[in-house]
């Protein structure tokens, strides 16, 4: 009886703070419209096998009498030379994409925390100088520049393009994680838990770590986009997904070929890549707004 | 400039930026070496040819040092290196760093004219929205800077080549210099200054022409990026009690803005265009592909397809360079813009 008391009320606290969070979410009708683009592109890259038209045109299909053909009701964003639907290779396209996003950021998130919190815990201690020396060299150059360099030793695939931009993601939640921790290494309760004789790794995940995902969360919502504009920019120049693949960057690099006449070959699949990022962007300010209020 | 007092504190702290610059890129130079020695693939098979005989490929890997312990490789390399040999390029078939040379000056100067609009643009945009928060301009720069932000670089190069020189063509819609202008004599490698130093002022028209389209792709996202920082510095400005007072005091607009407003506000821009540079280096590398501009980011892509070694790692390294020397540039001038800086350097 009364752990159910003790559930409700843990619920009705969850749903409250959920509640209060929606309200400040959804005061600003351009995180409203991210969330919608955003989950929108989402539930079309999950759900693709099923409702794209053509689901027989994702990689090697040929049909030249098709070619070419511009936006019609037959598809509704035309065809490419091979006559392939470009509306079912877009979908599809976003599938791959989010899939680079889900394999990069469960690699990197996760690596950069456990790293970014060590380094933060044990600041001005060799491994702190280690773990921060080597993330800035990851972060000398930009991060495209790198991920290029990585694609480019390694073989052009799908997976080495995930590799490349998860060497090159890393560092950047290290150092956020890093800075939060150790501006909060200093805080009472910290120093009393710790004195409490709370062993070290609770000290760092259980009580530190919580107080600092507003920012990941953040990060990781903005990086959804720049995740996709990274791995469509290695297709772009050929270092990632090879052809067959519908990439998005290589759909927009195989249709820059046939600019300016046939322009939806192309076109579409780069706006596509704008608006997911658009939709991430709005959904992630929106989110930092939230947090940062929460804060003061 | 008169606000840069040389004190020993500021001449510490640069030194101990140089220091960290120079540590950073020590480090880069470690990593890129194991990136291209210890990932897969051989490179004197890659040297050799892929139908090379082994003796050939054993003779390749003597001669290029690759029998030898790592680091010993890596001191060779490094040394190589600090005298200026960067290798001979597989693809090229010259050294790497005359490919370097011949390369660098053309992408520097179209992220130099890139630059010039994203500072420009973002400046006047930034005022115009952080001097008038929630009116028109502010949403209008909104709204722009959303959609600019979200468009990567290499799409507004194929948009706005499709529009500016296809459909429209007011301008051309690749390459460095048209095919009946005489390119400059050599002197710098760099368009502009040779043919400023040379007196061809139809090449440098012609070559600023052909700049135009591919900086303008390079520079607006990092353009709306400034106006957005500089616009939120404004406008948590605005609610300051001094600008409260020299509202009540009736001081003049301008002086409101400039003074007041957009100077303090103006150095977490100048971090980001700090930032925005090293995110053109990385741009360059497709835009250059767009417009078929003769530089070094092109020359890159063309190393990383051809899996051309020496090349690679120098291109990361330049990159490096580059971007290390232009945030050590940013960091000079906000130090002297920002007095607070100036002191914190004296406590750290």
């Amino acid at each position: 009886m009364n752990e159910l008391v003790i559930t409700g009320r843990r619920f009705r606290l969850l749903s409250d703070r959920f509640k209060k969070f929606w309200f400040k979410f959804s005061r600003s009708s351009l995180s409203i419209i991210g969330l919608i683009i955003s989950t929108t592109c989402v539930i079309l890259a999950v759900l693709a096998p099923y409702i794209v038209p053509y689901p027989e045109h994702i990689e090697w299909y040929i049909d030249y009498d098709n070619a070419l053909r511009p936006p019609n009701l037959e598809h509704i964003l035309g065809t490419d030379q091979y006559g392939r639907d470009v509306f079912s290779r877009i979908i599809f396209g976003m599938r791959y994409s989010f899939t680079l996003v889900v394999v990069v950021l469960s690699i990197v998130i996760p690596t950069g925390i456990v790293l970014g919190v060590l380094a933060g815990y044990f600041k001005d201690t060799w491994f702190d100088y280690l773990i921060m020396r080597i993330s800035d060299t990851f972060v000398a150059v930009p991060p495209l520049v790198m991920a290029l360099a990585i694609a480019a030793v390694l073989k052009p695939s799908m997976i080495n393009s995930m590799i490349a931009v998860s060497l090159t993601w890393w560092p950047w939640y290290a150092r956020l994680t890093y800075s939060a921790v150790s501006s909060l290494k200093n805080e009472y309760y910290i120093i009393y838990s710790e004195v409490i004789g709370v062993s070290k790794l609770r000290v760092m995940f259980v009580e530190i770590l919580p107080n600092c995902i507003g920012p990941i969360l953040t990060k990781a919502t903005l990086d959804v986009g720049w995740v996709i504009l990274v791995g469509a920019a290695l297709s772009f120049v050929g270092l990632g997904a090879q052809p067959p693949i519908p990439d998005l960057g290589t759909m927009v690099a195989e249709g820059a070929h046939l600019l300016p006449t046939t322009w939806w070959v192309s076109i579409f699949p780069a706006l596509t890549i704008t608006i997911i990022i658009l939709g991430f962007n709005l959904l992630g300010d929106g989110l930092k707004d939230v947090f940062t209020e929460e804060k003061y | 400039m008169k606000s840069l007092i040389i004190s020993n504190e500021t001449i510490k702290f640069l030194l101990k930026r140089g220091g960290s610059i120079i540590f950073t890129l020590i480090g880069l130079s470690i990593l890129i070496f194991i990136l291209a020695r210890i990932l897969p693939g051989d490179p004197a098979r890659m040297a050799a040819g892929w139908t090379a005989p082994d003796w050939v490929i054993e003779e390749m890997r003597r001669k290029l040092g690759l029998d030898q312990p790592l680091h010993i490789q890596y001191i060779r390399w490094l040394s190589d290196v600090l005298k200026g040999d960067l290798g001979f390029s597989i693809y090229t078939k010259r050294s790497v760093t005359v490919d370097v040379l011949q390369y660098l000056p053309k992408t520097l100067e179209l992220i130099f004219v890139a630059e010039l609009f994203s500072i420009t643009g973002g400046i006047l945009l930034g005022i115009l929205a952080g001097a008038f928060p929630y009116r028109l301009p502010d949403n209008v720069v909104r709204v722009m800077s959303y959609i600019a932000i979200s468009m990567p670089a290499f799409v507004w190069a194929i948009i706005l080549q499709l529009m500016f020189a296809r459909i429209i063509p007011l301008f051309p819609a690749g390459g460095q210099l048209s095919s009946h202008i005489v390119p400059p004599p050599r002197i710098t490698g760099s368009i502009f200054i040779d043919s400023i130093i040379s007196g061809r002022f139809d090449a440098l028209i012609d070559c600023l022409w052909h700049t135009i389209l591919p900086a303008l792709s390079l520079s607006f996202g990092s353009m709306m990026q400034n106006a957005r920082i500089l616009r939120m510095g404004m406008t948590d400005i605005k609610g300051k009690d001094y600008m409260v007072l020299s509202d009540a005091l009736g001081l003049p607009l301008r002086l409101k803005i400039y003074k007041y407003q957009f100077r303090p506000a103006s150095i977490p821009a100048i971090t980001a265009m700090g930032m925005s540079i090293g995110a053109d280096l990385g741009n360059a590398f497709l835009v250059e592909n767009v417009y078929n501009w003769p530089g070094f980011s092109r020359y890159g892509v063309t190393a990383m397809l051809n899996k051309d070694l020496n090349a690679i790692v120098a291109v990361v390294l330049v990159v490096g360079i580059v971007y290390a020397i232009a945030n050590f540039i940013v960091d000079l001038i906000i130090l002297s813009l920002d007095p607070r800086i100036r002191r914190m350097s004296r406590s750290v």
